[in-house]
């Protein structure tokens, strides 16, 4: 079994519009991607375009070294789950298992094993004999895992798999396909979702999209520190995107000065300045900018503080204050020079 | 019920006993009265007697009910395989999002108009047509059994064609596409998931298409053989002589019969629906 997938300038359009703008990205065996971005983004579609739901206007897509462009979905031996689970109502747990195998042909004596094997996986084992609507959600995300893992698919493909959880079962399922992911080392899963936690959480690595185009892809931690572009720094984890004027070394906010690493960024032009709320702290440091409170919200263990900076909103989250700056009051806020990301302008609109 | 005020909800019960009672229950009601009646002059109905019956339900009269039975349950068969069968191929051709041609929904449309035209035509004219088409070599039916079933087929088939149509279109493509990516060709796809989700529409439908066969006249009366007399005919026949109470009697026989196939027929609905 050769897993992985590759898309070779993949384009989707209905009619004249253009759901996916030449997408070119690898997937490695056992590797776990994530395209994320927000809806209407294309993401769903490239997934769709790996399963053959949608045939693509340019550009081929490989599973392993097969090129599958032009294949009907039943010869693509992927596995999917979908949001709605989309489980087959008039079949048992166990039939809905074994559906993969008996419309493959398996040998008939190995359905009942591997059947077996994959509710035991997803924990569903004791609920083999029941009917999907006897199920509760999370149950029924399991029972779909099981049917797609049964088929023994090298490719799995996941669209939104949790967004019909509520948040504490979502926490658990994702611990529970990272469990999966890590049994099964050599399946590659292509997972879409429009949730950063999920894809920080699960990934190894992050596809950004929007606007019908990949934006930016690494790992999540590259992703998160050192992001491309605006729409990276704001979609993956929060940011304070602050326009800069870029000098020699550092930039200027308003007539503030801040030591920055100006990296690649040429002197004079404008930029766009990246700090993460986290990284921002209270009172006098290295970068200072001084401005006046605008809201404070108590988050249990932080408190979040916006303040106006010359015009600009800051956000700083701070581990919970004994005493909370007062609305409208004056506050003094600093980052480290290392903790900034100068993003030159230009780069998100393609 | 909409209406929570007292008042409102006896209004309500009123206007229901004084418009629809009338028009839907007494007719049914007077014919089930005519057909115990000895004779009728008054305001009522008298000289109650079940005579009737021992006539409806003996010799010719239990012969037309067989024929009206195995006519509509022919017919119905009929319907259900084409309708489906058509209701199926135009929504693949009509489709959904891209990957479908101008002119392959053009085609989709096509069948939809051409299927629903029994439904706009007069089965009159129907009947005509199948008898003045099947007349003539190649295919001479004129004066068989199957004459009459198929023109019943052919009137049922548009019903049959717009239920199923219509609950494919409410049929959620995702259970056809988590059965495709598990590996299933398109027809184990159809056999094993959308005609067993589709079953409580096509059981309604075979339902319609019985009740609508076994009520058929217009078209049956311009085709039927004598050897194959269904129901209405022999009602028609019975109260065109002044045998009106035989005629009821057969009328009573007719609506008990059909009440009890579609009976049978939604219980088969109630355990074929699984949400």
């Amino acid at each position: 079994m050769s897993g992985g997938i590759r898309f070779d300038s993949v384009s989707v359009a209905y009619g004249k519009q253009v759901v996916l703008d030449s997408l070119d990205l690898t997937v490695e065996q056992g590797e776990v991607m994530a395209l994320l971005g927000p809806s209407g983004s294309g993401k769903t579609t490239a997934l769709r375009a790996v399963a053959g739901f949608v045939r693509p206007a340019s550009g081929r897509v490989f599973i392993g070294d097969r090129d599958v462009t032009a294949l009907p979905p039943h010869r693509r031996g992927i596995g999917m789950v979908v949001q709605q689970y989309a489980l087959f109502p008039h079949m048992r747990v166990e039939d809905n298992v074994a559906f993969g195998l008996k419309a493959q042909k398996a040998a008939r004596a190995e359905i009942p094993g591997r059947v077996a094997d994959a509710l035991e996986m997803t924990g569903m084992a004791s609920y083999a004999k029941r009917y999907p609507r006897e199920l509760s959600g999370g149950q029924q995300q399991r029972v779909a895992i099981a049917r797609a893992l049964a088929i023994r698919p090298g490719v799995l493909l996941l669209d939104e798999p949790l967004s019909a959880l509520d948040a504490q079962l979502r926490s658990g399922m994702l611990a529970e396909l990272a469990r999966l992911h890590r049994e099964l080392p050599d399946v590659s899963i292509l997972y879409v979702t429009h949730d950063q936690v999920e894809a920080l959480t699960l990934a190894d690595r992050i596809a950004v999209m929007d606007k019908a185009r990949l934006q930016d892809c690494g790992t999540p931690q590259e992703l998160y520190r050192r992001p491309r572009n605006e729409f990276t720094a704001s979609f993956v984890g929060n940011a304070n995107l602050l326009p800069v004027s870029v000098g020699v070394g550092s930039v200027s906010l308003g007539g503030a000065e801040l030591k920055v690493d100006t990296g690649e960024v040429a002197p004079g032009v404008t930029a766009t300045l990246c700090v993460r709320p986290h990284l921002v702290g209270l009172g006098p440091g290295p970068n200072s900018l001084s401005g006046t409170v605008t809201e404070v919200q108590w988050r249990g263990a932080t408190h979040r503080v916006f303040a106006d900076v010359g015009g600009h909103s800051v956000k700083a989250d701070l581990r919970e204050l004994r005493e909370p700056p007062a609305l409208g009051s004056d506050v003094t806020l600093h980052f480290a020079p290392e903790d900034a990301v100068l993003l030159a302008a230009g780069v998100t609109d393609g | 019920m909409l209406v929570h005020s007292r008042k409102g909800k006896w209004a309500t019960w009123a206007l229901f006993f004084v418009l629809f009672l009338p028009l839907f229950a007494l007719p049914l009601l007077v014919i089930v009265a005519a057909s115990f009646a000895g004779h009728w002059s008054g305001a009522f109905p008298s000289g109650f007697t079940g005579e009737h019956y021992s006539a409806a339900t003996r010799g010719e009269s239990l012969q037309a009910l067989t024929t009206s039975l195995l006519t509509a349950l022919g017919a119905s068969v009929i319907a259900l395989a084409a309708g489906t069968w058509a209701a199926l191929a135009a929504a693949a051709l009509k489709g959904r999002g891209s990957g479908t041609s101008r002119l392959s929904r053009l085609c989709g449309r096509t069948l939809d108009t051409l299927f629903m035209l029994p439904v706009a035509v007069p089965s009159v004219v129907v009947g005509l047509a199948v008898l003045v088409a099947f007349s003539k070599p190649p295919m001479i039916l004129n004066g068989t059994s199957t004459i009459v079933v198929l023109a019943h087929a052919l009137l049922v088939t548009a019903f049959a064609y717009q239920s199923v149509a219509a609950a494919i279109v409410r049929l959620d493509p995702a259970y056809e596409q988590a059965a495709a990516s598990l590996g299933a060709r398109p027809a184990y796809v159809l056999w094993r998931v959308k005609l067993p989700l589709l079953l409580p529409s096509l059981t309604a439908a075979a339902g319609l298409c019985f009740a609508l066969s076994m009520g058929e006249l217009s078209a049956t009366m311009m085709l039927y053989p004598p050897d194959w007399t269904p129901l209405p005919v022999r009602i028609y026949a019975a109260t065109d002589r002044g045998a009106t109470f035989t005629g009821a009697a057969l009328a009573v026989v007719l609506m008990t019969a059909t009440l009890l196939v579609l009976f049978a027929v939604s219980r088969i609905r109630t355990k074929a629906s699984y949400r």
